[in-house]
């Protein structure tokens, strides 16, 4: 009997790979050297993630593929990975305020972070839905444990268990649907998949009902309405900065799968699934924003602010046209500036004493006293919605411009409406920073903030007024790699 | 760099150097304001110097003047495309002189003073932007971003219900330009640039009917994209039934603010009106002419009834704009040569008097710290001078002749009789209107016994007399002597009026 042994290709997944060596050292680091300061653990990881964006550069334009086809890199997947990249950078930096009191062992945390990125970066890179639920896997029992990982915590148990059950619950709908279509087609590959309907059509009951069970598992992960529900509790209970991470992280895997799928099944584009997607789509930003209105808890908010956006950023999946995908890339990019920037002030802002200032109450009136955070807090909120010239209105226009190509006319009509509804409640944070008077008898003191919120919190403020203004670079970037998705 | 670009973001340096400086240092800071508005003014002078009459402007990039093109965003074919005609120029010039006046008008602001000066100036270059993108894109963009600072300038330095009156004075706003955003997204999918045959937002490329798709030239889609682009500006106007955020929002704004709510963005409306919607959709303009000609009557009626009844002195003045914009609206609507004109003089000297009358208003309020008009009484007695200027700004908004607001009334009118006889006949007793509340007002504020608690008060200051003089003479100035302004704003109008006819 022949032992065939595939292509082994290291290099395909150099980056997954640096990210989890990187990973590993940090948590030996973290196990051996208790001392150890948490900045340098930090740096570490940082370091790491850098050598893996070098990686990426290294891989654009190469289309790498490896393991006998299983993983592969174009140039729009090194875009996504890149995003996630960056997005786990500044959660890095962010959590280094955050860690002081809370959390136990600094290389648990930032090895779990690593390990979870390094799950999206493998989810994002899979040609086969075997690699994509391995990297969602990796990336899901690393959120769990960080959700949980304020372990003296009510809420952060209840969130890590209520994540961890029905996490467990989704990921089992994927791997039936996995299983559903591998009976039906025989293969686990997207090419195999796109075969398969080329050839048959969705005329199999099973095969259908395989892709809707899958569907549903990325959808309880991308947090589309009705699979919701358990959003705003894991993000309120979940450290801030993790929650930051989740909302662009495991969002941002679930779409970049989807669209995986979508451009690589062309029969997707048909009336049933359009007008599906078409529902889901308005269903999940219109709840989203409705119920953001109501929420006292800011953290709560922007849990139904993410839900929101993820209505948007399927606005732009559905278009299906190149515009769209790279519309998709461009309002992911500005959605980590904006949001982790948003979640970062709040974690800076949330440490005074020992209770969380999460009320929206209780920023009232810290533009006098907390002018910079206030003033990034300003430009985040009205990025997120959707205000020139930053980069959420570019990135809404983007979207909305490559449905409207695509014919999506009502759609766009009710996601502007959508846009305004949603103004009303981040102004109100806005409201609370600069006009209104501190609430009486609450001192609000914080420490001093550390260089890595700063710098993070920087960073997400030029970043968000950069690609409002000059979008056009990374604009170009984007559209490039979304004409040229190869690796089917 | 060019003229425009200097003038537009010159401000924003200012900005740059107020970040910089200590918020101790408050001389300072109002100091670098002020040079950094009155620069553009003085750039903005020059280029009125240098403005050659004849260009018509309006739809050919050649026709205008001190044009700066680049590619912006080329992946949306959105350039950075600015340029000034006749239509553009007055309220050009006029946003440099009125945030000038304003910044000086700031001097007493007492809170959080840095903030304030940086946003003021950020409103100065937002508003310029406005006047002078010939992009659509960019347009939108200059245009919401005069959101953000207005809405803090309103809702930090307001009065007491600042909060309530910014964020609804947002939110209809943005209401509005969502509207345009779509309006503008469905022009940009369906006008090709000529030279390149992509989509373009140049909206000179879009008044062209070659340009424009199949779709784009039936009926129905048209009038859809006329009204919803309508509704978009008529807000900003604000046209009844849309006017409601207006007095709220001059209630609680800081004075220097109110004058450039009235002065220059609710012209904006009536700019955006002319400078889109009628060169792009000339036939339904006319075709909708009678119900822009019925908002206008109903503009001027209600606004001065309205007025009438105030109690609040800055009340009355804000719903005297809404007035004074019916009379804009009127002359529009009847695409004569007096009538278009008149309604864009009307544009230009209604910035000068509101300002003027928000000015008044904030110097009484200044010392008696609250503006009922019931409450003052023969304040002649006590302050002579500022009775002088009150009186004569009160003249000019009521349309007496040898200032700017007659022959702006007067040429509406005149406009107007031809078209809509009987509309026009109603229209003017807006003017009786006018006159009595104006009237009654100065009676009760300046004549009468004096009220013993205003024994001790102050006649109007220096400072406050340099804001207001300039726009006193320039009132008179332009009441006796209007051609500089009517020459420049002719040439395009007649061409816009020959488009539509």
């Amino acid at each position: 009997m022949d032992l065939i042994i595939p292509q082994i290709n290291f290099s395909a997944i150099a980056p997954a790979l640096t990210v989890m060596i990187t990973a590993v050292v940090v948590l030996l680091i973290g196990l051996f050297f208790q001392k150890v300061q948490r900045e340098l653990l930090a740096i570490v990881g940082i370091i790491g993630l850098i050598v893996s964006l070098g990686e990426l550069g290294r891989m654009w334009g190469k289309d790498i593929t490896g393991f006998g086809g299983m993983v592969g890199n174009d140039n729009f997947t090194i875009a996504f990975q890149m995003i996630f990249i960056i997005a786990a950078f500044l959660a890095a930096l962010l959590s280094l305020n955050r860690i002081e009191d809370e959390y136990v062992s600094y290389g648990e945390f930032y090895g779990l972070l690593l390990f979870a990125l390094s799950g999206i970066i493998v989810m994002v890179q899979g040609l086969n839905l075997l690699i994509v639920f391995l990297g969602l896997e990796i990336l899901s029992i690393s959120l769990y444990i960080l959700t949980g990982f304020r372990k003296m915590r009510a809420d952060s148990i209840e969130a890590a268990l209520k994540y961890f059950l029905l996490g467990a619950f989704s990921t089992g709908f994927l791997l039936y649907g996995i299983a559903l279509i591998y009976g039906t087609t025989g293969s686990f590959s997207f090419k195999g998949i796109s075969s398969y309907v080329n050839a048959n059509g969705f005329t199999n009951v099973l095969f259908v009902a395989g892709i809707i069970l899958f569907l549903v598992g990325l959808a309880f992960k991308a947090a589309f309405v009705p699979f919701h529900q358990w959003t705003p509790d894991v993000y309120q209970g979940a450290p801030t900065p993790i929650a930051a991470f989740m909302s662009v992280g495991a969002k941002g895997a679930a779409f970049a799968v989807l669209i995986r799928l979508f451009v690589s099944v062309a029969a997707f584009s048909t009336r049933e699934w359009t007008i599906a997607i078409w529902v889901l789509a308005l269903l999940t930003m219109t709840i989203g924003n409705v119920v953001a209105i109501v929420q006292q808890n800011i953290k709560r908010m922007l849990a139904y602010s993410s839900i929101a956006h993820a209505g948007y950023i399927l606005v732009g999946v559905l278009a299906g046209n190149e515009m769209g995908r790279s519309a998709v890339l461009f309002y992911l990019m500005a959605y980590t500036f904006m949001n982790l920037g948003a979640f970062g002030v709040v974690s800076y802002l949330g440490i005074s004493h020992k209770v969380e200032n999460l009320r929206i109450e209780s920023y009232r009136g810290i533009g006098y006293k907390y002018p910079f955070a206030a003033l990034a807090m300003a430009v985040f909120m009205f990025s997120l919605a959707g205000v020139p010239p930053t980069a959420g209105f570019i990135g809404k226009f983007y979207l909305f411009s490559a449905a409207l190509k695509a014919g999506f006319v009502w759609l766009v009509i009710l996601s502007v409406l959508n846009a305004v509804i949603s103004a009303y409640y981040y102004l109100r944070v806005v409201v609370a920073m600069y006009m209104q008077e501190p609430e009486e008898g609450k001192v609000f003191e914080l420490p001093a903030a550390s260089w890595g919120v700063g710098l993070a919190l920087l960073l997400a403020v030029l970043g968000v007024l950069y690609m409002g203004i000059f979008p056009s670079s990374l604009m170009q970037l984007f559209q490039k790699t979304a004409e040229l998705i190869s690796m089917l | 760099m060019g003229l425009i670009s200097l003038t537009t973001f010159f401000p924003v340096l200012g900005i740059v150097i107020i970040l910089f400086i200590s918020k101790k240092n408050l001389l300072a800071i109002k100091m670098v304001s002020i040079v950094f508005s009155f620069v553009p003014l003085v750039i903005a002078s020059y280029m009125w110097l240098h403005y050659k009459y004849p260009m018509t402007g309006i739809d050919l990039e050649s026709q205008f003047q001190f044009v700066e093109h680049f590619a912006w965003i080329p992946a949306f074919h959105i350039d950075y495309f600015v340029g000034l005609d006749g239509l553009s120029f007055p309220m050009f010039w006029l946003t440099t002189l009125l945030s000038f006046i304003s910044l000086v008008a700031s001097w007493n602001i007492s809170k959080a003073q840095k903030g304030y000066f940086a946003l003021f100036l950020l409103l100065e270059t937002s508003m310029l932007g406005v006047f002078v993108s010939l992009d659509f894109f960019l347009f939108y963009v200059f245009w919401e971003l005069m959101l953000l600072p207005m809405y803090f300038l309103i809702g930090i330095w307001g009065g007491p219900r600042r909060e309530y009156a910014a964020i609804k004075f947002f939110l209809y706003t943005l209401a509005g330009s969502v509207l345009m955003l779509l309006v503008m997204l469905a022009l940009y999918f369906n006008v090709k640039d000529p030279v390149t045959g992509s989509h373009t937002f140049n909206m000179l490329h879009m008044m062209h009917k070659s340009n424009q798709s199949a779709w784009l030239t039936t009926f129905d889609v048209r009038l859809w994209l006329y009204i919803a682009l309508f509704i978009g500006f008529a807000i900003k106007v604000p046209i009844f039934p849309f006017h409601t955020w207006l007095p709220d929002a001059h209630v609680e704004a800081p004075t220097a603010v109110s004058v450039i709510l009235a002065g220059i963005l609710l012209k904006m409306g009536t700019y955006g009106l002319l400078r889109i919607s009628y060169p792009i959709f000339p036939d339904i303009a006319k075709y909708t002419s009678y119900a822009l000609a019925i908002f206008g009557v109903i503009n001027i009626l209600y606004g001065a009834f309205v007025a009438m009844a105030q109690k609040d002195l800055k009340k009355m003045v804000a719903y005297s704009s809404v007035s004074h914009m019916g009379f804009v609206l009127l002359g529009m609507a009847v695409f004569t040569t007096a009538g278009i004109n008149g309604a864009v003089f009307q544009m230009f000297s209604h910035g000068l008097i509101t300002a003027m009358l928000f000015l008044l208003v904030g110097v009484i309020y200044d010392r008696a710290h609250h503006r009922e008009i019931a409450g003052f009484g023969g304040l002649g007695v006590r302050m002579p001078v500022y009775m002088g200027i009150a009186s004569l700004a009160f003249f000019a908004a009521m349309g007496l002749p040898g200032m700017t607001g007659f022959i702006a009334e007067v040429m509406v009118f005149i406009g107007a009789f031809s078209v809509y006889r009987v509309l026009t006949i109603i229209a003017a007793f807006g003017i009786v209107i006018t006159a009595a509340y104006m009237l009654w007002t100065m009676q009760r504020v300046f004549l009468g016994k004096l009220n013993p608690k205003y024994e001790h008060i102050t006649d109007i200051n220096g400072r406050e007399l340099f804001t207001l003089i300039p726009l006193g003479a320039l009132t008179i100035f332009f009441g006796i002597y209007p051609l500089p302004v009517l020459n420049m704003i002719k040439v395009p109008l007649n061409y816009l009026i020959t488009l539509i006819h």
